[in-house]
């Protein structure tokens, strides 16, 4: 089953993802998809984690993505709601509105 | 015998009840503790007086100990530390009490006895401790004592100069003195008197050391050429002036020089320069206190003369004269200030001698006592004066028909300025202005009291050392015979001694008449020291020494300090440091260019930075 998979699929196949998601922050404005671009880069890199930890037969990666799939639950709140203040402020969520905090 | 150590202790309690307490304590009670304390430790000074036989020394801990260095906390009770603590406590009482009626209306009154007990404290500290560091701890104290009173009425910028003027001028004796002090340690290995005194002497060294120690003492006893803060002490409230001058403060140069005459004995070129350098200050203060208008500047440099007079003893090898003359002195000249501080008292502030005259039926207790203290200071057998200063002349005149010859002239202008300071203030007519004269009363008790005691010493003081040439037997010198080095004695022939006594007196009631003559029967006192020409006029204007260290010291010194500033200060250190502060300014204009807002520009730089790290990680 997943032992059939070559473990250099799923390398790719996160790789990938994370440089979409790196290229999303990048190069997309809108706040909430920037957003959505940093949880797909660290998905990434939970896929990974799972993929290496049933490679090496060894439960500690498993662990460690619910641990981070929690705290990227709470993230997601506290980032979810500052857009909503930003909109509720300026009625936009485009970052590059949000200039002024510089010198 | 540890009783000794309450001596200084109770000015000191004194100091820190009163300056603790100082906007708490009523007047009177602060006026009460200052001088109870002073009356405690003259007593104890008797009592120690009495009961100690020979030198003892009491070691009360040890004070630093650091390497081969080590320091006791002691007092050494010997007789010549005996004579200036009963003088310094006994005078000093006096002068307290005084003060309570010279100062009652002032609002400072608390400060000032606060002052006055930690002046004592400090004078007493010098003349008991047991090792030069003790001595040189009250030496810089009453240093700053005097500061703090000559500066007592800080709201007169003028009164401040002189304050200062009095610190900077002991300063510099100060550093002789504490270069001498290292250069004993660095020699004898320690600072303990007996130990320095026991010690292998050199006397390449010696000489040296006694030289330094003598700039310390040019300045606190007031000689050339630290001389002239002594006569801008003036500032300060009269009772400080007598304090200064007589029981405290510069004698403090005189014991130094006859704790070490050891030392001193042992460097003929010291003596030498110390004799000189009193000789030529005894000349140049008495010559200018004749020109002098100031009731009080007359005094001060009279304080100056005498003091030059009494170097000149010691210089002689006559420490037992010089000591002698210190106690006498001590006695007339705080009669004398005190008696002015008195008129100055009754005539409401005035000072100036022309606008006094005639006070002698106003002011008849103060009269009284002043004219004993202007027979004492003007050598008049059988006055206090007489036999201190024919003991120095005497010395004078064994050692050399010049030097004695000279203090012959010093003592006689004496008399002279003397006379003419009472003349113009007790005689003649009336020429104080009418507001002055409306409020003119004698002063009260705690005034005259101090003045009526300070007379009967002034009577009675010379009978401490009356010359075998009079059937005397030089009750003094024997007292003191433990802390000299002997020298052998060459005593004049008494019919000789006898003989000069008879022309020194003689002569003095010569200039004496001389100044009657002048001030009281041609009434010369209209003579504006405005208009005065010639000698005069020098004179008055003190020799322009002070016009003359302003030329040659002061402002070059403004000078210098001027190019410091605008060269040294604002483009050396402050360019360096505005310098520094510039350039991080405009380095940091440049770089914020690079926090221009845009949150897409700072993830750019975040993902590059990351990049690049990870890049060197996998790589190396």
């Amino acid at each position: 089953m997943i032992n059939s998979v070559p473990i250099d699929y799923y390398l790719w196949l996160s790789a990938i993802l994370f440089s979409i998601g790196v290229v999303g922050v990048l190069f997309r404005r809108n706040g909430i998809i920037i957003f959505m671009c940093i949880e797909l880069m660290l998905n990434a890199v939970n896929l990974l984690l799972v993929a290496f930890s049933a490679y090496l037969n060894d439960p500690a990666g498993q662990v460690f993505v619910f641990f981070i799939m929690a705290v990227a639950a709470a993230e997601v709140a506290v980032g979810l709601a500052i857009l909503v203040v930003m909109y509720r402020g300026i009625r936009t969520i485009d970052i590059n509105v949000l200039n002024r905090l510089k010198w | 015998m540890v009783a000794a150590a309450l001596i200084p202790l109770f000015p000191l309690l004194g100091f820190l009840l009163i300056s603790l307490n100082v906007n708490r304590l009523q007047k009177y009670v602060a006026a009460t503790i200052a001088c109870g304390m002073m009356l405690l430790a003259f007593l104890v000074g008797v009592y120690t007086f009495f009961t100690t036989s020979g030198p003892v020394q009491i070691d009360l801990f040890t004070w630093i100990k650091a390497g081969s260095f080590e320091s006791t906390f002691g007092f050494l009770i010997d007789p010549l530390s005996l004579i200036f603590i009963l003088v310094i406590t006994g005078v000093g009482f006096l002068i307290h009490v005084y003060s309570i009626g010279y100062m009652h209306d002032d609002e400072g009154q608390n400060r000032f006895f606060s002052y006055l007990n930690l002046f004592v404290f400090f004078m007493l500290l010098l003349v008991m401790g047991s090792n030069y560091l003790i001595m040189f701890v009250g030496w810089e104290g009453v240093g700053l004592c005097s500061y703090l009173l000559i500066g007592f009425w800080f709201r007169n910028q003028e009164y401040n100069s002189a304050a200062n003027k009095a610190f900077i001028m002991n300063r510099i004796g100060d550093l002789g003195m504490l270069i001498g002090i290292v250069m004993i340690f660095m020699n004898y290995g320690s600072l303990d008197y007996g130990t320095v005194f026991g010690g292998n002497h050199n006397t390449a060294i010696t000489t040296t050391i006694t030289l330094l120690l003598f700039v310390g003492a040019m300045g606190k006893s007031a000689q050339i050429p630290l001389y002239t803060w002594l006569p801008d002490a003036m500032a300060g409230p009269t009772p400080v002036s007598a304090l200064i001058h007589a029981a405290t403060m510069v004698t403090a140069g005189i014991y130094m020089v006859v704790r070490n005459n050891i030392l001193y004995l042992m460097s003929p070129i010291s003596m030498e320069v110390i004799m000189i350098v009193g000789l030529a200050t005894a000349l140049l203060a008495a010559s200018i206190a004749i020109a002098q208008n100031d009731i009080k500047k007359v005094l001060a440099y009279s304080t100056v003369s005498q003091l030059g007079l009494i170097f000149v003893a010691l210089g002689l090898g006559a420490f037992t004269a010089g000591i002698f003359h210190v106690v006498t002195h001590a006695f007339f000249k705080a009669l004398l200030f005190l008696g002015a501080g008195s008129v100055i008292h009754a005539l409401g502030g005035e000072q100036n001698l022309r606008k006094m005259g005639g006070l002698r039926k106003y002011l008849p207790v103060t009269y009284l006592t002043f004219i004993i203290g202007v027979l004492a200071i003007s050598g008049i057998p059988p006055f206090a004066g007489f036999f201190s200063k024919d003991e120095i002349l005497a010395a004078a005149f064994e050692h050399n028909k010049i030097v004695w010859a000279l203090s012959l002239l010093t003592s006689l202008m004496t008399a002279f300025y003397m006379f003419r300071l009472l003349f113009m203030t007790f005689f003649g007519s009336e020429r104080a202005g009418e507001h002055a004269m409306s409020h003119i009363h004698e002063s009260p008790k705690s005034i005259t009291v101090p003045l009526m005691v300070l007379a009967a010493l002034s009577v009675l003081g010379g009978f401490l050392n009356i010359p075998e040439a009079l059937g005397g037997h030089h009750a003094m010198a024997n007292f003191l015979q433990p802390v000299l080095a002997p020298v052998e004695a060459h005593e004049a022939n008494h019919s000789t001694e006898i003989i000069l006594m008879i022309v020194v007196v003689a002569l003095t009631l010569v200039v004496i008449f001389l100044a009657y003559n002048m001030y009281v029967r041609r009434n010369d006192t209209s003579v504006d020291p405005e208009e005065t020409t010639g000698v005069r006029r020098v004179l008055t204007y003190k020799y322009y020494v002070d016009e003359l260290y302003n030329a040659i010291i002061v402002k070059p010194l403004y000078a210098l300090s001027k190019v410091l500033d605008n060269i040294v200060e604002r483009l050396g250190i402050d360019g360096i440091v505005n310098g520094l502060g510039k350039t991080v300014v405009y380095g940091s204009r440049g770089l914020r260019f690079f926090q221009d807002g845009s949150i897409g520009y700072y993830l750019f730089v975040m993902v590059v930075g990351i990049i690049l790290i990870l890049g060197y990680t996998i790589n190396w």
